[in-house]
C-alpha cells in the first residue's frame, strides 16, 4: 500500500446536518487501496492555512473511484471545504491509518459512533458482513446519516436533548434499549462454551469524542467485549515523521520506545487495552 | 555541468539541502514519498541518551502562515536510535546528521560518545528547544552557557558539531561568536520562535505546554535576517532554516550567507517538498548560467 497526494475533482457537495457536509471526490488511486476506518489529508486552497485538514472516510466507492468524507466545520479550512461545488478541484493525500480490523461472519459487532464519529462508521457498516448494530449518538433531532445506516445494520439512537430515542450518549442507549443483555450473552456460557464460541462474540468499534471511547473502553472491560477504537489529535505531518498526535500506551510502544503511540500512522483504530484515554 | 557540492567541516553534501531536525523523523516516513538519496543529508530528530516521552497533546497548533509545536523532543533514546534508525540511514547515499538533546552537559557528551564510532557525518547539538524546561533553551541564550557547552561537547565528540542557536535572543551574532569561541565546527540557525495561541471559544491555550515554537514560511524573513548577521559575524559555516518551502526560499538563505539549508515544516505540508527544492536549485543555477552552488553563498551583501 502507498500514500498518494493527488489532486481529486469533487463530484458533489451536500449540507446534511448542522454545519455538516458530505464531500464526494473523484480519488481513483486512493479510493482502490482504502478501507473503512482510514483517513485523509485535505488541504486547503488558502496558503495561510499550512497543515492538511484530517478526515475520516465515511465511503469508498471503488467502482467509481470516489471517496466520501464527511466532516463538520471546525474553523477556516473546512469552511474553505464546504465551499466547494461539484468540478472543484481538491488536493488530497491518503490513504492514511490502518482501518478497522477484519471482523469474521460470525460475529456481532456494534458499530457505535458520536457527533462526527458517525460518519467513519457508515463504511464499515457497509463492509461487515456479520450481524451488526448501529449507535448513534447526536446532539439533538437532525439525525444525520441514520437513514443510511439502516439499509446496513439494526440502528438504535441517542440525542443528547432527547428528541429522539434514548435521552443522553450512546451508552445511555446501549443500557436502556436492551443491548446489554446481547453483547454480554458469551458471559453467560459455561467457560469451555465460551472459548468454542469466542469467534460468535461481540465485538464493540467505535469513533466518537474522546469521554465517549473512554466510558466505552471501561464499559467493555468490564463486559469482557473485544473493543475497538479509533481516536482523534491535532495532527501535523498526518504520516507519522512529527510525533504531534501521540496518545498514551498502555505498553511501551515499540517504535517510540516510550508510552505513546501515532494515532496518524499507527492508529487511528487502536485495541481499547492498547490505549490510556 | 553544473557542480551543486558544498563542504560543512570537511563534510562533502551533494547539494546544500538537508532536513530540519524533528520534521523528518529519521527519514523513514518521507522515505515513501522522496528518495532520500537526492538529499545532501537527513539530519534527524533530537536523540537523547534516554527514552523521553515529550509533552501533553495538543502538541501542534496552526497560526497564520505557520504553525506552532510543543512536541516536547520526545525519542527513543539513543540506543534504540543507534540499533534501527542508522542502519536504515545507511541504506540511502546522503550524510547522515544526528541532532542531539540533553538536559544536562553530561545528557549530551553521553550521547555524543555513544555516536563517536557509529558511521555518523555529523552532529548537530540542539541548545535551543523551547519546548523542554531543563536543557535545551536553557543553554542558548546566554552566550557563557553557549561557549561552555560547545566546547564540553568538542571535547569528547569524534565528529565535527554544529550547534543549533536559538532566534529567541536580542543578538544573533553574540550567541554566534560564543559558539565559534567554545570550538563549534559549524552552526545552525534559526530554531523556532517562542509563541502563543490562545482558543477564545474555549478560553484555553491551543497548546497543553502554553507556549510552543512557531515555524513555516511566516518565520522565513526573521531567519534571512538572522543569517545574514550570523554570516557576517563568524567564520564557521551556516546551515540556514526557518520557513523554507521553495528552491527560491532555500537561494535567499544561500545568498545571506549560508552553506548549506534545511527544510522542516514544508515537509508536513508537502512531503516533495526536499527534493523539489533540490531540482529547483539546480533549475536557478542553469537559468543564470551558475556553474558552482557556492558562487551563491554569501553573494549577497
Amino acid at each position: 500500500m502507498s500514500k498518494i497526494k493527488m489532486t481529486a475533482k469533487v463530484a458533489s457537495q451536500e449540507m446534511i446536518g448542522p454545519d455538516i457536509y458530505s464531500l464526494w471526490i473523484q480519488a481513483g488511486e486512493i479510493a482502490k487501496q482504502a478501507r473503512a476506518g482510514q483517513f485523509v489529508s485535505v488541504y486547503t486552497k488558502d496558503a495561510s492555512k499550512l497543515l492538511p485538514r484530517p478526515i475520516s472516510i465515511c465511503e469508498i466507492d471503488r467502482e467509481a473511484g470516489a471517496l466520501r468524507l464527511v466532516y463538520r466545520i471546525a474553523g477556516g479550512g473546512t469552511k474553505e471545504f464546504a465551499g466547494y461545488r461539484a468540478g472543484d478541484t481538491v488536493t488530497v493525500l491518503g490513504p492514511l491509518g490502518n482501518g478497522f480490523p477484519e471482523i469474521s461472519a460470525d460475529r456481532q459487532a456494534f458499530l457505535i459512533g458520536g457527533g462526527i464519529g458517525i460518519p467513519p462508521m457508515l463504511e464499515l457498516a457497509k463492509e461487515l458482513n456479520c450481524e451488526k448494530t448501529a449507535v448513534l449518538g447526536y446532539r439533538d433531532a437532525q439525525l444525520f446519516l441514520k437513514e443510511e445506516f439502516e439499509s446496513y445494520a439494526k440502528v438504535v439512537v441517542a440525542t443528547e436533548d432527547g428528541s429522539v430515542g434514548t435521552k443522553g450518549n450512546v451508552l445511555d442507549a446501549i443500557r436502556e434499549q436492551g443491548l446489554i443483555a446481547d453483547m454480554t450473552q458469551h458471559l453467560k456460557l459455561p467457560a469451555g462454551e465460551a472459548v468454542k464460541q469466542k469467534s460468535a462474540a461481540p465485538v464493540i468499534l467505535a469513533c466518537g469524542p474522546t469521554p465517549m471511547l473512554r466510558a466505552l473502553k471501561a464499559f467493555a472491560a468490564e463486559h469482557r467485549i473485544e473493543c475497538w477504537l479509533s481516536l482523534e489529535e491535532r495532527m501535523a505531518c498526518g504520516v507519522g515523521a512529527c510525533l504531534a498526535c501521540v496518545c498514551q500506551t498502555s505498553q511501551v510502544d515499540a517504535h517510540s520506545n516510550v508510552h505513546n503511540k501515532r494515532i496518524c500512522k499507527d492508529g487511528p483504530v487502536f485495541e481499547a487495552g492498547e490505549v490510556e484515554l | 555541468m553544473i557542480d551543486t557540492r558544498v563542504t560543512i567541516a570537511g563534510v562533502e553534501l551533494k547539494n546544500p539541502v538537508m532536513t530540519a531536525s524533528g520534521t523528518f523523523g529519521s527519514g523513514k516516513e518521507y522515505s515513501e514519498f522522496v528518495d532520500l538519496s537526492r538529499l545532501g543529508a537527513v539530519v534527524t530528530k533530537g536523540v537523547a541518551n534516554v527514552p523521553w516521552p515529550g509533552n501533553p497533546t495538543p502538541r501542534v497548533a496552526e497560526v497564520y502562515g505557520g504553525m506552532l509545536n510543543a512536541i516536547g523532543l520526545q525519542n527513543p533514546g539513543v540506543d534504540v536510535f543507534a540499533r534501527r534508525d542508522i542502519p536504515f540511514l545507511k541504506k540511502y547515499d546522503t550524510k547522515i546528521v544526528v541532532n542531539v538533546c540533553g538536559r544536562t552537559a553530561e545528557d549530551y557528551i553521553d550521547v555524543v560518545e555513544r555516536l563517536g564510532d557509529e558511521p555518523v557525518d555529523l552532529l548537530e547539538i540542539n541548545i535551543s528547544c523551547p519546548n523542554v524546561k531543563e536543557g535545551g533553551i536553557a543553554f542558548g541564550q546566554d552566550p557563557k552557557a553557549v561557549e561552555t557547552i560547545t566546547r564540553q561537547v568538542k571535547d569528547h565528540a569524534k565528529q565535527p558539531i554544529i550547534m543549533k542557536l536559538s532566534p529567541n535572543v536580542t543578538d544573533i551574532t553574540v550567541m554566534a561568536k560564543a559558539a565559534e569561541a567554545g570550538g563549534a565546527d559549524a552552526i545552525s540557525l534559526i530554531n523556532t520562535l517562542t509563541g502563543m495561541k490562545i482558543d477564545i471559544h474555549k478560553r484555553t491555550f491551543a497548546l497543553a505546554n502554553k507556549t510552543g515554537g512557531m515555524s513555516g514560511p511566516a518565520i522565513k524573513p526573521i531567519a534571512v535576517r538572522m543569517v545574514y548577521q550570523a554570516a557576517n559575524a563568524v567564520k564557521l559555516p551556516i546551515i540556514g532554516m526557518g520557513g523554507i518551502a521553495a528552491a527560491e526560499d532555500a537561494i535567499e538563505f544561500l545568498l545571506a550567507g549560508a552553506t548549506a539549508v534545511s527544510v522542516g515544516t514544508a515537509n508536513f505540508f508537502n512531503p516533495y517538498a526536499t527534493v523539489e527544492i533540490v531540482e529547483g536549485i539546480e533549475n536557478y543555477m542553469k537559468k543564470y548560467g551558475i556553474a558552482d552552488v557556492k558562487e551563491l553563498i554569501g553573494a549577497v551583501r
